[in-house]
């Protein structure tokens, strides 16, 4: 190899060093750091383990903080979240199936508007859906989150293609020669082949809900926030944030570090565990077809 | 349209005595597909199209009456509407111009990885963040740039920062929350990338090789050109997403002091409007401008990118 050809794959791995690094140091200083104290934090090294029992004191602090908000906050997050996937999978799957593999009036443009509806961020639309849901007084109901959650786009497009790529015509026809019915044909052939995109389709919904800020904040205040509107609201509560803040209960820094490693932990726990399936979901998102 | 035109075909040379049955059977489908995409639409029409045209009817009116723009003229003269444009504007050139460089160097550099583990490995590592969006990101973020605590204070205090204070001073918080979008984002795209890398036919690499292009040259020439739908798509849903920026400079004007104003982006002044002000009409006029934005970039999108050929 040539000196400069050398040179060159070196200055290539250290590019990749530093954003591995990048990427990762951040991550790796949370994990660590509800294992200290704030003067811990600090003073030592930033990598530094602190001690179980500083834990376990963080661990206390943050879940008697206003007789365990914290777990209200987790429960409704968990509540909204699971509901909106059950109705997003009820809703979506049937609806990527019949875009993909039946004939009917109007298929055509419902397919164009999900493309666009999809490809507007979700954020776009969080006031106009909280201006209507004020109009009929749906305000701190939990539908509030649980309904527009379940408004899935990106899950039917996948679906849709998951359908016309994975399954043939042919097949169905098959079944439908052999006298199945078309409720049959759904439930007997496609369904038992559709593990794969529900998998999908449940992970980027359920990951996207849980970390979803905007709307819950307008449209579920106070005790009915979930866990990532709750974050915010402990952040107002640590002194070292808000000086001239003067509530009686306080949270310290590695309390707040920790709440913020529990909050994000299902969706952690999910992503290391999905990890291959979220490989090919993310490129089959906008596949060529 | 191939799948229309294959079921048609199909019909036609199938024989007569058939057909009846045909007819029978795509009416069952039609009634069955209908029946299944019930429910969707309902949900389409209720938290798709339903908030977008009552934000137009909000945007036009006041107090039932129809203003004609006069919801939109008030925003214009709001002294905070203008400074809330900038901002998202010098954000929006930041962010895109470091994600384009970045991701397609970083996407290219995995993608030459031999080591097919390593790879996948260091993927992953820059995928991991995008666990975090949202609120939690913005919170890690803030001990990040807290020179006192953060794991890179050397960084920071070489920038000239002593407290997250100047960290995120007016001036710098374009570059700060481009970094964290950055953080969060990048791998997802990263990934995406190195697909559309895959799909690039080997031989085609290997005959430039064979020619004496060098990597840079190959990227320049062939991977580069290849990539640029998926690039432009990148660059077209970043956009709309950068321009609706609000949990990272709401969090970080909440821990900031308020050198972060309330009022920094737009749908932070859409949500004063709405909340502090109760003028919704105001908040439904910011709120459709953005919207439009987003609808726009996305209609043009789908039936000109190239990425959804089936419609």
């Amino acid at each position: 190899m040539t000196p400069g050809r050398w040179l060159g794959r070196a200055f290539a791995i250290l590019i990749l060093i530093v954003f591995v690094l990048f990427f990762i140091v951040p991550l790796v200083w949370l994990v660590l750091a509800p294992t200290k104290t704030d003067r811990q934090l600090l003073l030592e090294m930033p990598f530094a383990f602190g001690s179980f029992e500083t834990l376990a004191a963080n661990w206390t602090t943050l879940v008697t903080f206003q007789k365990g908000l914290i777990w209200t906050w987790i429960g409704n997050s968990a509540f909204y979240c699971l509901a909106a996937l059950a109705i997003t999978l009820i809703i979506s799957i049937p609806a990527g199936y019949a875009m993909a593999l039946t004939e009917f009036r109007g298929r055509r443009a419902l397919l164009a508007a999900t493309l666009i509806v999809m490809l507007v961020p979700s954020t776009a639309l969080v006031l106009p859906i909280f201006l209507e849901l004020s109009a009929v007084k749906l305000i701190g109901n939990p539908l509030a989150a649980i309904l527009p959650f379940s408004f899935f786009p990106f899950g039917v497009y996948l679906t849709y293609i998951y359908f016309s790529t994975a399954i043939s015509r042919d097949l169905l026809d098959a079944a439908r020669v052999d006298g199945a019915n078309e409720f049959q044909v759904f439930t007997k052939i496609a369904m038992p082949l559709a593990t794969p995109v529900i998998a999908l389709v449940g992970f980027f919904n359920f990951t996207g809900n849980w970390n979803n800020y905007f709307l819950p904040y307008v449209t579920l205040p106070g005790r009915k926030s979930p866990v990532q509107v709750g974050l915010a609201e402990l952040l107002s509560n640590v002194p070292a944030f808000n000086p001239t803040n003067a509530a009686s209960t306080t949270i310290s820094l590695s309390s707040l570090a920790l709440g913020t490693l529990l909050a994000i932990a299902p969706v952690l726990i999910v992503f290391l565990f999905a990890q291959r399936y979220l490989v090919s979901g993310m490129t089959a998102g906008g596949i060529k077809g | 349209m191939t799948t229309l035109d294959q079921s048609t075909a199909r019909s036609t040379t199938s024989g007569r005595k058939a057909k009846g049955q045909r007819h029978s059977i795509e009416r069952a489908q039609g009634r069955m597909g209908t029946a299944f995409v019930s429910l969707y639409t309902l949900f389409l029409l209720a938290f798709g199209v339903l908030p977008a045209l009552y934000a137009i009817y909000l945007a036009f009116t006041k107090k039932g009456a129809f203003v004609g723009i006069d919801n939109f003229l008030k925003v214009f003269k709001d002294y905070r509407f203008w400074p809330a444009v900038e901002h998202v504007g010098i954000f929006l050139v930041v962010w895109l111009i470091m994600l384009v460089i970045l991701v397609v160097l970083l996407s290219l550099l995995v993608h030459s990885i031999g080591i097919r583990w390593l790879s996948t490995g260091t993927r992953f590592l820059f995928y991991i963040p995008g666990a975090l969006a949202g609120a939690s990101s913005v919170m890690l973020w803030l001990f990040v740039l807290d020179p006192t605590v953060s794991p890179v204070g050397f960084l920071l205090r070489a920038f000239g920062s002593t407290s997250l204070v100047d960290a995120v001073q007016v001036d710098r918080l374009p570059f700060v929350l481009a970094v964290i979008a950055f953080w969060t984002g990048a791998g997802g795209w990263i990934v995406v990338m190195y697909g559309a890398l895959n799909n690039i036919p080997k031989d085609v690499i290997e005959a430039a090789r064979v020619d004496g292009a060098r990597p840079i040259r190959i990227a320049w020439s062939i991977q580069i050109p290849l990539m640029r739908k998926w690039i432009a798509y990148m660059v077209i849903m970043s956009f709309a997403g950068g321009t609706q920026l609000f949990v990272e400079p709401r969090v970080l004007s909440q821990a900031s002091r308020g050198v972060v104003g309330q009022d920094y982006s737009l749908n932070q002044l859409a949500f004063l409007y709405a909340f502090k002000q109760s003028d919704f009409n105001g908040s439904a006029a910011i709120s459709l401008m953005l919207l439009a934005v987003a609808l726009g970039l996305s209609v043009y999108f789908v039936f000109k990118g190239g990425l959804f050929e089936r419609v």
